[in-house]
């Protein structure tokens, strides 16, 4: 009898790391992979401004790639995704490098490179809103210290704002990209660059031809989650432009909500849901594999 | 490496140089990453004659918070002229449960997918992780649906089951990668010694997590807070959580726009978030690179 029950209990025993993770573990599998599926379905049928269950192949995504907002959105991603990943990146080396030079108040400027990075895009979008206020902001700050043809009317042009989306989130995220090399310069091998200045190589010298080609890894991982930020971004737009003048800024985050929420066009939303989903894919599966492999060996 | 320049002499006039072209980017810099935050100060102290005629840049003539008492409890929010009270204290019921869920559920998956490995954990794990990268636009409409189905929307019940569940992925890669570090054989001893499961996470793992539960509070906190994407598409009117009211308050066109308001409520927004920020910002920093140096 005895044996019996202490033949149940090591089995509970052996059951329960399995019960402990199985509710997180069905809510993601439900609410994320579920929910993909879901979405994919709908982005394959007729549905309008309730989900319609009907299903008409690829005509949805017909419809999307015809719409001239859809590529406007797109083209801006490509455009607002380069600038704003190539931007951070240099102003985060930069400032990383500069910052490592031994400078005394090393804490406190990193605080201010990175308390944006605490705050939300909707804030930010606000704030820069107004500084980029055509009639009281920058603008005529600077006309007024007597550069008269200055113009900085960017949220105001169709053709510039998607570059005071790009402005805003460089500011946002560039400490944030300092914060990620500091930390990997840190960790550098300090023999390796005596050495190198043994020989005599200059301080800039080592740092370009050594210490950055020993932080692939590091590039890897900031494009990565850069390029992640930027295909989420939706809340910056919403904030600072709200998609236009028109809808010249507006980005596939924006165009999904748009579509599901305010145009009754679920069907070509899920449409463009599943494309910025396999967008991220292209980027994250790469990475991951490779990092995941990497990881093995350790 | 910050000892480079020790290493080898240099021509010191050379060096001075060098010293201040680093210290004017520096500063430079400084001047960029703060000039929004003192531009938004300073607005949300003046009153809307000295907007007009004044300089964006220029000082306030005075310390006067009005706007901030307005922003609070008397701005318009679409028709609603209540202020950002109501809506702050939705976000403040919304985030405390939502953070305590992620977490503790993040610990536990944590520690049982590197303490307790079974057959299809690391599948599990993979599976989990994937969680943190998707773009939430691909769940959102199934998620409207289900709220509606399970009768969430426009609670703050429905948000906080939301973020519990997208910030799991988060907390669980924290927890994770935390006790991967700590030794198995400490486990297999306490098994030995007869602790099952729930000891030896209460009795050993969770002593030495404070760490981690910090970042992994900080973490979910700030996202949870600063989210607008969740809260605009699943809840309306007086539901709506203080990101998405920040918005409806500065898009409000009825009437003059309150330049000072508006930067007002951008400062009680943002409170909360820099105030931990500021406090502690060590650990905030610990989780922004910890799920991208070290997957």
């Amino acid at each position: 009898m005895a044996s019996v029950a202490g033949k149940i209990a090591v089995r509970l025993e052996r059951l329960i790391p399995k019960l402990v993770i199985a509710p997180g573990f069905l809510a993601i599998l439900l609410f994320v992979y579920g929910f993909i599926i879901w979405t994919a379905y709908i982005s394959f049928s007729k549905s309008k401004m309730l989900p319609n269950y009907t299903l008409i192949g690829l005509r949805p995504y017909e419809r999307l790639f015809q719409m001239d907002r859809w590529n406007v959105a797109f083209t801006n991603l490509i455009i607002f995704g380069v600038a704003f990943i190539a931007i951070s990146i240099i102003i985060g080396v930069l400032l990383a490098i500069l910052l490592d030079q031994r400078i005394r108040i090393e804490g406190a400027i990193r605080t201010i490179y990175l308390y944006p990075m605490a705050i939300s895009f909707v804030i930010t979008g606000t704030a820069w809103k107004w500084i980029m206020n055509p009639s009281l902001g920058l603008e005529t700050v600077v006309r007024s210290w007597g550069w008269e043809s200055f113009s900085f009317g960017w949220i105001v042009d169709q053709n510039m704002a998607v570059y005071a989306l790009v402005m805003a989130a460089v500011w946002q995220s560039s400490g944030f990209v300092m914060a990620l090399f500091l930390s990997a310069l840190r960790s550098v091998d300090q023999d390796i660059i005596k050495a190198a200045s043994l020989d005599g190589a200059s301080t800039a010298k080592i740092y370009l031809r050594i210490i950055l080609p020993s932080m692939r890894p590091v590039f890897m991982s900031a494009v990565v989650i850069l390029a992640h930020l930027a295909i989420k971004s939706f809340d910056l737009v919403v904030a600072l432009t709200n998609g236009g003048p028109g809808y010249s800024s507006t980005l596939p985050a924006n165009f999904m909500y748009e579509m599901t929420f305010r145009r009754n066009e679920i069907g070509v939303g899920a449409a463009s849901a599943i494309i910025m989903l396999l967008t991220v894919m292209a980027i994250m599966v790469p990475y991951l594999y490779s990092e995941l492999r990497g990881s093995k060996n350790v | 490496m910050s000892n480079l320049d020790i290493v080898r002499p240099e021509n010191s006039s050379f060096q001075w140089v060098g010293r201040l072209l680093i210290w004017s980017i520096l500063l430079l810099f400084c001047f960029w990453f703060l000039m929004p935050a003192y531009v938004v100060i300073s607005t949300s102290l003046k009153n809307l004659e000295e907007i007009r005629g004044g300089s964006l840049l220029a000082l306030p003539h005075e310390l006067n918070f009005t706007a901030w008492q307005h922003a609070w409890n008397q701005a318009c929010i679409g028709v609603q002229c209540t202020g950002l009270q109501p809506y702050f204290m939705n976000s403040v019921m919304m985030a405390i449960p939502a953070v305590l869920f992620s977490t503790i559920l993040g610990a536990l998956t944590g520690y049982t997918l590197t303490k307790w490995r079974f057959k299809g954990s690391n599948i599990i794990f993979a599976l989990i992780l994937f969680g943190c990268f998707v773009p939430f636009q691909v769940v959102i409409l199934p998620m409207a649906q289900t709220l509606g189905i399970l009768r969430l929307t426009n609670t703050v019940y429905g948000l906080i089951l939301v973020h519990s569940v997208y910030g799991l992925a988060f907390t669980t890669l924290f927890f994770r990668n935390y006790y991967v570090t700590i030794p198995d054989e400490l486990i297999r001893a306490a098994t030995i010694d007869g602790a099952g499961f729930f000891t030896i996470f209460f009795r050993i793992l969770l002593p030495i997590s404070p760490p981690i539960i910090v970042v992994a509070v900080i973490w979910q906190f700030t996202q949870i807070w600063n989210d607008f994407l969740f809260g605009v598409s699943f809840t309306t009117g007086g539901s709506q959580p203080l990101m998405v009211a920040l918005n409806n308050l500065v898009n409000t066109t009825t009437g003059v726009k309150q330049y000072n308001v508006d930067m007002a409520a951008a400062l009680i927004t943002a409170a909360p978030t820099l105030l931990v920020y500021i406090v502690a910002g060590r650990y905030f920093v610990r989780g922004l690179t910890a799920g991208s140096v070290k997957g």
